[in-house]
């Protein structure tokens, strides 16, 4: 059929002004009888790796409320948005979802950087943020709920096990941007405490592959242990590349990081066995309830669904908090929802363990593990039960000053 | 002394990986005048072959060597046959395309493999220098690289094939005259390219990520290279990979990453001030 | 400065045709869209002008800077950085014209007195973006300070203050007054573009992109001509940038990533290089079709980089000379009233000599 150029724009044409003039108005409007939520993960771009997972998470959570009658009877609905790693989409569906949409909850963005974009917004139209990734700590806003683990959760239980089983000198390596240099920062402080030294912190920006010239560095500093907060894709080389000088068995790793991109599946056998990662979740973790939500998950999505991790789970961890708040509230209006959730005694237990959302910081109390890899499985050997999110307390009270909006570094 | 050393192999590791991104776009760009911005794609594509070959049982080195170019090759035929034989000549009009093509193939990739797959570990093993321990397969990529640039120097200088070739790309009337078919020509030339940038992927491929989006990180160091080596693509590129490489790789052991990369860029800009067609331009001016 | 304005000739009919939707699109604005529409549209007029600034250059002056993206983050950095530190927005508005420009000034001495051109141009701006790209991605120490702003690195800087009106920097503008002076901003600039291309300094500008060698012996110092014209893109590009930062109150060192820099080329080779409308119209239709996608359920199932990636081949496979030029000739074929004269009697020609389409 030989389409010709007139007719093909004519039809491009109508198609492009009719998608314009449709993205305008809401793509339903919202009943109501139902509650909307939106979630706000990439999917596609570099981050997919992370957005992905979440967004399934997320959906099957309200797939196991709607099944289990909703929440004070209404159905809930999620729209999902692909911001396809880009801040900009971030910005602008975060104004889609709060004003255009009237979610009730967005649950969303990825990285620090994504979540500041959307945290000022979200305030601003009083619409509730839940962020639910491991992060560096410090945000202290009311209207945003944070079931990730902040770093000092985070560092203490990698901390403890590298100097206290591995040795006295570490050497830190981590991807350039504030988390990592907050993150490398606690280790520090946690190295004063335990009687230990950091030698060195090096830090690269996350598109370099080369890694011959601080692995030689690394060899010439002769640590005990190496703590690694390497983020992406392209730090992925890094493990490959001292795998491949033989360093894997000579200078053991300690990560905070390593297994959030699942790089312990993209690594064969031979090039990951031994390392050790602490994080708030594995999959592998024993307790019945962990068990049916993977059997469940996989059940839902295939046997080959991605592996989950500390960051995938968190899309699933994030929705069931804030539903437990509704229940409590009795409605889904966002006041009273945030005055349940602040209450105190919103407990609630799921495939991470027991998790407390603590009024004075927003935050999640929670349990922490450590665990090494062997054959591309995660062995725990070691856990924290009920870390505090006490990074920023010295300035954050919630409970004595709500107006407060900020996200804060600690004072180390 | 084994500072040095390391320092010397170091340096060699940064330059030879830069040539290598850079082998078929010196071929693709430099001799055929093509804006393929689907070239890190290109080189995905090659890694993906060899990791998905030899995660299947099938030898690395016959999917690093012969599997990933094979595959990749066909790929470049088939899009230079569908899609970029229309824009010859109009180099911004490949630019649109090819980075539509580019999008496109990070599509599929994900779409079939998801967003990660289990890469392959690199061979050889490892040997001891002193007081540092280095990757034997990293050396011998050094070696094999040199080899594949004397190739392409051979090829394209003392076959008929690069002779057509190079004859096709400088007139094309009157290579068709003497009853070359030029279509021909830059559909086996751009298969050439393509298949090179799949080695390139396939040889990188143990010591680097395989995610759908691994392109990005290829795609403007390899087009700042190859186009500040100037008109004579394949020589400029070796010449501006050694200077670029050198200088990369020994700021970055003295300093930062970062401050190796600005460096690096700041390199090119002074180079090119000092000779705006490239290196080529001036020096080695009549070289391939 | 001598400018030509004759109200017969179809170009001028054209200019007032745009320029009547303009100011409908002004005056109407506000009214018609609601809060969440009108926000997208300040962005909208943001990356307009950012194309509008691309046009002028490339389509216009003959330099293909792929860095464009460099001047667009200069601005919006400089008004972040500037309306932090004075706390009142109407200097900072003009830094983010100031500083690009003049950074253009400098860059395009090096350029331009050491006679670079074409690809070699075009990877010297690419090379100065991404080093502004990795350079500013590693501020997130504490260190990297200018006055009270921090860099902020990777993350970028947040809860930016938004303009105020002039001299009263507590009353902060609602977004129906940033459309406004967004859109009048938008109006100035590409009147401005106009009435400069029928100036002797624009008619210049052309002849050098026609024929450089040419204009030379005509007596022109085609280097100077291209710096300023350069500058003036690179001006109109920070003032993009600072638009930029009052949608979102937000920037970060992505702006001056590859990704932006190649769809700013994109925008005018798909909405007609040589026209100033058309990359306006391409930066509308490409953002909107990102906007689209990522809301799209069956596009997550089958991926958004394959739709996408799909459309922009079919597209250029179809469409090869541009959006504007296109419709133009669609315009001329099938809407008689625009045409002039001749255009009519050449339209009668090519149908029939030509057949169907």
């Amino acid at each position: 059929m030989k389409l010709s150029r007139r007719s093909v724009l004519k039809g491009a044409g109508a198609g492009l002004g009719t998608a314009f003039a449709a993205s305008l108005f809401p793509q339903v409007s919202k009943a109501d009888d139902e509650i909307v939520i939106a979630s706000l993960f990439d999917q596609s771009g570099g981050l997919d790796i992370y957005g992905t997972p979440m967004t399934m998470t997320c959906e099957l959570a309200v797939e196991e409320l709607n099944a289990a009658g909703g929440l004070n009877g209404k159905k809930i609905r999620l729209i999902k948005y692909d911001p396809q790693s880009n801040m900009q989409l971030y910005a602008q569906y975060a104004q889609e979802a709060a004003l255009k949409e009237k979610v009730d909850l967005v649950h969303g963005a990825i990285t620090s950087a994504s979540r500041e974009v959307i945290r000022p917004i979200l305030s601003r139209y009083k619409t509730m943020l839940w962020y639910s990734v491991i992060y560096e700590g410090g945000v202290c806003d009311i209207n945003n709920f944070v079931s990730g683990v902040g770093a000092q959760q985070w560092v203490k239980p990698a901390a403890e096990f590298g100097f206290k089983n591995r040795g006295k000198k570490a050497y830190y390596i981590g991807a350039d941007y504030n988390a990592p240099q907050i993150i490398g920062k606690w280790l520090e402080k946690f190295s004063g405490d335990l009687g230990g030294t950091v030698l060195q912190r090096d830090h690269f920006p996350l598109d370099v592959t080369e890694f011959g010239p601080a692995i030689a560095k690394i060899q010439e500093a002769k640590p005990d242990w190496l703590a690694t907060c390497l983020v992406g894709a392209a730090h992925m080389g890094f493990y490959r590349q001292w795998a491949a000088a033989g360093m894997l068995n000579k200078i053991p790793i300690v990560s905070s990081t390593f297994g959030v991109g699942n790089e312990h599946m993209q690594l064969t056998a031979e090039e990951s066995n031994g390392i050790v990662s602490a994080q708030p979740y594995f999959q592998e973790i024993e307790l019945p309830a962990n068990k049916a939500f993977v059997a469940r998950y996989h059940a839902r999505y295939g046997s080959d669904a991605p592996y989950l991790n500390s960051v995938g789970i968190g899309g699933y961890l994030g929705t069931m908090l804030w539903a437990e708040g509704v229940k409590k509230a009795g409605t889904h209006e966002r006041g009273p929802v945030m005055d349940a959730l602040r209450s105190g005694d919103i407990a609630w237990d799921g495939p991470a363990g027991h998790m407390v959302v603590d009024p004075v910081t927003n935050h999640v109390i929670q349990d922490m593990h450590v665990a090494e890899v062997q054959n591309q499985t995660w062995n725990i050997f070691k856990s924290y039960s009920q870390l505090y999110p006490g990074d920023v307390i010295d300035r954050c009270d919630l409970t004595k000053t709500p107006d407060m909006n900020a996200h804060l570094e600690p004072i180390l | 002394m084994d500072t040095v050393a390391l320092l010397i192999i170091e340096v060699l590791n940064g330059i030879s990986s830069l040539a290598l991104t850079c082998a078929g776009l010196a071929i693709i760009f430099g001799m055929m005048r093509v804006i393929n911005f689907a070239h890190g794609e290109f080189m995905m594509l090659g890694g993906y072959t060899t990791v998905v070959a030899t995660n299947a049982g099938v030898n690395i080195w016959i999917s690093m060597l012969i599997l990933s170019p094979l595959v990749v090759g066909i790929i470049g035929i088939l899009s230079e046959r569908l899609i970029i034989r229309f824009f010859y000549g109009r180099m911004v009009d490949t630019l649109i395309a090819t980075w539509g093509l580019s999008l496109l193939l990070i599509g599929i990739v994900t779409a079939i493999f998801g967003n990660y797959i289990t890469g392959v570990s690199a061979p050889l093993g490892n040997f001891a220098l002193g007081q540092y321990q280095l990757s034997v397969y990293r050396l011998v990529l050094i070696g094999l690289v040199a080899l594949l640039f004397v190739g392409i120097y051979l090829v394209f200088t003392r076959t008929r094939l690069g002779l057509i070739a190079r004859g096709t790309m400088q007139n094309p009337n009157q290579a068709a005259a003497l009853g070359i078919s030029p279509p021909r020509v830059y559909m086996v030339t751009f298969g050439i390219g393509a298949a090179l940038t799949g080695l390139a992927g396939g040889l990188l491929a143990p010591i680097s990520q395989i995610i759908p989006t691994v392109g990005f990180t290829y795609v403007a160091q390899a087009f700042i290279t190859v186009i500040t080596g100037g008109t004579g693509a394949v020589t400029g590129t070796i010449i501006a990979s050694g200077i670029f490489g050198t200088v990369r790789q020994l700021v970055t052991y003295e300093t930062t990453p970062i401050i190796g990369g600005v460096v690096l860029l700041i390199v090119a800009v002074v180079v090119l001030r000092l000779l705006p067609q490239g290196i080529t331009g001036k020096i080695f001016r009549r070289s391939l | 400065m001598k400018i030509a304005l004759n109200l017969n000739s179809w170009n001028t009919r054209g200019l007032i045709f745009v320029g009547v939707l303009m100011l409908a699109l002004l005056l109407g604005g506000p009214e018609v869209f609601d809060l969440f529409v009108l926000l997208k549209v300040i962005l909208f007029i943001s990356t307009a002008m950012l194309a509008l600034s691309m046009a002028f250059i490339w389509g216009f002056g003959g330099i293909l800077c792929f860095g464009q993206s460099a001047f667009f983050g200069l601005g919006a950095y400089a008004y972040a950085i500037g309306v932090i530190n004075i706390g009142e927005s109407t200097v900072p508005i003009l830094l983010s014209v100031l500083v690009p420009a003049g950074f253009a000034i400098l860059l395009g001495y090096f350029i331009f007195y050491g006679r670079l051109s074409d690809i070699y141009l075009a990877v010297v701006t690419l090379a100065v973006t991404l080093i502004l790209y990795a350079f500013i991605r590693s501020t997130s120490g504490e260190e990297y300070v200018i006055g009270s702003a921090r860099l902020m690195g990777f993350n970028g800087i947040s809860s930016i203050p938004v303009f105020n009106w002039p001299g009263f920097p507590n009353s902060p503008l609602w977004p129906d007054d940033i459309f406004y002076v967004a859109m009048t901003l938008l109006i100035l600039v590409y009147f401005g573009f106009r009435v400069l291309l029928r100036s002797r300094f624009g008619r210049v500008v052309v002849a050098i992109k026609e024929n450089e060698t040419r204009a030379e012996y005509l007596g022109y110092d085609v280097r100077f001509y291209k710096m300023i014209t350069f500058s003036i893109g690179a001006g109109v590009a920070g003032l993009a940038g600072c638009l930029f930062v009052s949608f979102n109150n937000f920037i970060n060192p992505d702006v001056f990533a590859l990704g932006l820099a190649a769809q700013i080329i994109m925008w005018v080779l798909i909405g007609g290089v040589g026209t100033l409308v058309g990359p306006m119209l391409g930066s509308l239709a490409l953002q909107m079709l990102y906007n689209w996608l990522g809301t799209q359920s069956f596009v997550s199932f089958l991926n958004t980089y394959l739709v996408f990636g799909a459309i922009i081949l079919f597209f250029v496979l179809a469409v090869p000379q541009g959006l504007q030029p296109t419709a133009r000739l669609l315009a001329l074929r099938f809407l008689p009233f625009t045409r002039s004269p001749e255009e009519a009697e050449e339209a009668d020609r090519a149908r029939q000599g030509a057949g169907d389409d």
